[in-house]
C-alpha cells in the first residue's frame, strides 16, 4: 500500500515538473517577441488571442485580475510585469498620476479612428489629452433583479434597503462601487470627498449589512442566474449574458443616478515590448475583432465601426448600450488621492 | 561532527532568504508609514474598531474550532491506539487522504455542498425538510476550519498515544485504578505534549486563515486574516498590513507560550 502510493506520488510530481518545463520553454523560447497582457477575468474572446498570435507572430502571455486594486498593487510593485493592461477610469487616472503608464504612439494604432469620438471625449475626463487610453468597454452600474421574486417596478436604490428582501440582496464587494450606491441614494456625488457625507454613506451601508446575503464581484452573475437572490448590484455588461441564461432577470439604472464606467487598454511605463503592445491595441480596435469581443463578453463596445454591425435590438437596449438619458444621470469615477482612498477603505472596513 | 557543518549551508541560505529577510521586511514596513518615516500607527491600528472586532472574531472562531477538533480527535486517537498497527495505520490513512487534494478545492467543495441549490439543499428538499444555506454564517466557517485542520489534531494525538508505554497503564490498573482514573491520572497527563502540538497546529492556521472565511463567509465575515490580506491586495497599504501581521504574530507567540506553560504544569504534576 505504502509503496504503491509512493510510486503514484513520484509519477504525479514528475508529470507536474514536466508540464512546468514545457510551459517554460514555450514562453521563454520566443521571449524576444512577446506581449504580456493583464486583463479582467473572462474579458476577451480567447479566440482573439489565438488570432492575434497567428497574424502577428507575437506570443501573448495572458493573465487576469479581478479588481482594479489588485491590478494596481501588482503594477506599482513592478511596472515591467506586464506590457498592456485594462484598468477602469479612476484607476487609469491614478496610474497616470503615479507615472505608471506610457503614452501611446497613436501613429502605431491607426484603428483608433474607429472609436466613437464622444467616448474619446469622455475619456479625456480622466486622461486629459487622450494620450494613454484606448477605450475598450463602457457601461453603467445598476440593479439586476429577478422578476419572479420582485413584484414592484424598481426605480430607486431604496429597494436595496427594503426589509422584504432580507437575505435576498447581493451587494458589490468593491469599495468604490458599494459607496457609489449609498452616496447616490443620499443624493451626493459618487466622487464625494466630504467626510460627513462619507460617514453617512458608511452608516447607510452598515444598516444594509443584515439584509445582504453576500458581498461579491464576479459571482454576482452566477448567483443571480441561479436565482440565489432577488436583487444584485452589477455592471451593465453582465446583463446580456444573464438574461440569456435566465430570462426572468431585468436590469435597471436607478433614477438617483449611478456610475458610468469606462475600461480602457493602457501601456505600462515599464513595458519592454511597447511596439507589440501597440499592435495589440490596434488589433483590438479593429471592427471585426471588437465585434467578436462584444459578442463574447457582451460588454458595450465604444467601437463605432463595430457598433454598426451589432444587432439593432441590442443597440437600442439601454441596459446594454446606455442611452443619452441614462448617461446624463451617471457620473464617472475619479481618483480622489491616496488620503481619500485610505479613508474610503477605512470606512468600508467598518461596514462589515 | 564539525566537519559536516557545511551540510547545513543550504538550509541556512533557505532560512535567511525565506524566513529572516521577510521577517525583517515585515518589521520595516510595519514600523513605517507610506512616506517611509517611522511610526507606530500601524501597530496601534489594531485598537481601531474595525480591526479589533476582526481580531476578536478570529480569536473566538479559532478557539471554538480548536475545541471542536480536540473533542472530535481525542476519542478517535484513543480508539486507534488500541487497534493493532496495520488497522490503526489504515484508519489514519483515511484521515490523511483528503489532504492529498488541494486545500482550495476541498473548501470549494464545501461551498457547493452548503450553498443555495447545493447538494445538501436538494437532498433536504427530496426528503421534505427545508434547508436555508448556512453560507455567510459563523457555523459555515467553523465547519470549514474543522474539516481542514482536523488531521493536524489527530496525528500528534495518535503519535503520542501509540508511543505510550502499555506497562504504565497496566500498572495503574494493577494498583487499583478504574478505567476513568487511569485515563484522568495517567493517559491524559502523558498525552499532554500531543495535545499541545495538536492545539498549536490547529489554532495558529485557523487564527490566520482568510481563504476559508472568504469562500464560506460570503465575504460577510471579516477575520483579521482577511483584513491583512486586503491591506495588501486591495488597499495597497503594505505598511498597515505588516503592522497588523506583527500584532497577530505577538498573539500567536503569547498563546503558544500560554499553552506550553500549561504543558509544563501538567507534566510537573504527573511526575
Amino acid at each position: 500500500m505504502k509503496k504503491q502510493s509512493f510510486i503514484v506520488g513520484i509519477v504525479l510530481s514528475l508529470s507536474l515538473m514536466l508540464t512546468g518545463c514545457i510551459d517554460k520553454s514555450n514562453s521563454e523560447g520566443t521571449s524576444n517577441n512577446v506581449v504580456k497582457v493583464y486583463n479582467w477575468g473572462d474579458y476577451i474572446d480567447e479566440d482573439v488571442i489565438a488570432q492575434f498570435e497567428e497574424e502577428t507572430g507575437i506570443t501573448v502571455i495572458y493573465d487576469t485580475f479581478s479588481t482594479n486594486e489588485e491590478l494596481y498593487a501588482k503594477i506599482s510593485s513592478d511596472p515591467s510585469l506586464y506590457d498592456v493592461i485594462c484598468p477602469s477610469d479612476y484607476m487609469i487616472e491614478k496610474m497616470i498620476q503615479n507615472n505608471l503608464l506610457a503614452k501611446i504612439n497613436w501613429d502605431n494604432v491607426p484603428n483608433v479612428k474607429n472609436i466613437d469620438p464622444l467616448m474619446m471625449k469622455r475619456v479625456s475626463d480622466f486622461d486629459s489629452n487622450n494620450q494613454y487610453t484606448l477605450p475598450y468597454t463602457f457601461g453603467t452600474v445598476g440593479i439586476l433583479y429577478n422578476t419572479t421574486m420582485v413584484d414592484e417596478d424598481i426605480t430607486s436604490w431604496d429597494v436595496l434597503w427594503d426589509e422584504t428582501y432580507k437575505n435576498n440582496i447581493i451587494m458589490q464587494d468593491s469599495v468604490r462601487d458599494a459607496f457609489a450606491v449609498a452616496l447616490k441614494k443620499l443624493g451626493y456625488s459618487l466622487n464625494s470627498t466630504n467626510e460627513h457625507e462619507l460617514e453617512e454613506a458608511k452608516d447607510l451601508l452598515r444598516s444594509q449589512y443584515p439584509l445582504v446575503k453576500a458581498y461579491a464581484i464576479d459571482e454576482v452573475r452566477d448567483k443571480m442566474i441561479n436565482g440565489a437572490a432577488a436583487l444584485g448590484v452589477i455592471y451593465s455588461g453582465e446583463y446580456l449574458y444573464c438574461t440569456e441564461e435566465n430570462p426572468d432577470l431585468a436590469y435597471v439604472v436607478p433614477e438617483e443616478g449611478s456610475n458610468l464606467w469606462i475600461d480602457g487598454w493602457v501601456i505600462t511605463s515599464g513595458s519592454k515590448n511597447k511596439e507589440n503592445a501597440e499592435k495589440w491595441l490596434n488589433f483590438l480596435a479593429r471592427p471585426d475583432i471588437a465585434l467578436k469581443n462584444f459578442e463574447y463578453i457582451t460588454y458595450a463596445t465604444p467601437n463605432k465601426a463595430a457598433q454598426e454591425m451589432v444587432d439593432e435590438e441590442y443597440l437600442e437596449n439601454p441596459a446594454v448600450f446606455p442611452d443619452e438619458e441614462t448617461i446624463n444621470r451617471c457620473e464617472v469615477f475619479h481618483y480622489l488621492g491616496q488620503e481619500m482612498e485610505d479613508l474610503y477603505y477605512e470606512m468600508w472596513k467598518l461596514v462589515k | 561532527m564539525n566537519k559536516k557543518k557545511w551540510l547545513s549551508t543550504p538550509y541556512l541560505v533557505w532560512m535567511i532568504a525565506f524566513t529572516i529577510i521577510p521577517l525583517l521586511l515585515i518589521g520595516y514596513y510595519g514600523f513605517t508609514g507610506r512616506d517611509g518615516s517611522f511610526t507606530i500607527e500601524n501597530i496601534t491600528a489594531i485598537f481601531s474598531p474595525a480591526h479589533s472586532k476582526a481580531l476578536l472574531k478570529s480569536l473566538y472562531l479559532s478557539l471554538l474550532c480548536t475545541i471542536v477538533c480536540l473533542i472530535l480527535a481525542y476519542p478517535v486517537a484513543l480508539i486507534l491506539k488500541n487497534k493493532n498497527v496495520g488497522q490503526g495505520g489504515f484508519v489514519i490513512m483515511i484521515f490523511i487522504l483528503p489532504m492529498w487534494m488541494n486545500f482550495l478545492l476541498r473548501t470549494y467543495a464545501w461551498l457547493n455542498l452548503l450553498d443555495d441549490g447545493g447538494i445538501i439543499e436538494r437532498f433536504c428538499e427530496s426528503i421534505g425538510i427545508s434547508y436555508t444555506s448556512i453560507i455567510g454564517t459563523d457555523i459555515a466557517i467553523i465547519l470549514g476550519m474543522v474539516y481542514n485542520f482536523l488531521p493536524f489534531m489527530i496525528l500528534p494525538l495518535f503519535n503520542v498515544l501509540t508511543k505510550m508505554d502499555q506497562h504504565v497503564i497496566n500498572a495503574a490498573s494493577d494498583l487499583g485504578a478504574n478505567a476513568f482514573q487511569t485515563f484522568t491520572k495517567v493517559v491524559l497527563p502523558l498525552s499532554l505534549p500531543g495535545i499541545v502540538s495538536g492545539v498549536t497546529m490547529v489554532f495558529v492556521p485557523s487564527l490566520t486563515t482568510f481563504v476559508i472565511s472568504d469562500l464560506l463567509g460570503a465575504r460577510k465575515v471579516m477575520l483579521i486574516g482577511n483584513i491583512i490580506e486586503q491591506e495588501f491586495s486591495i488597499a495597497d497599504n503594505r505598511h498597515l498590513g505588516s503592522g497588523l501581521s506583527l500584532v497577530l504574530m505577538i498573539f500567536i507567540l503569547a498563546s503558544m507560550a500560554l499553552i506550553h506553560r500549561y504543558d509544563k504544569n501538567g507534566e510537573g504534576s504527573s511526575l
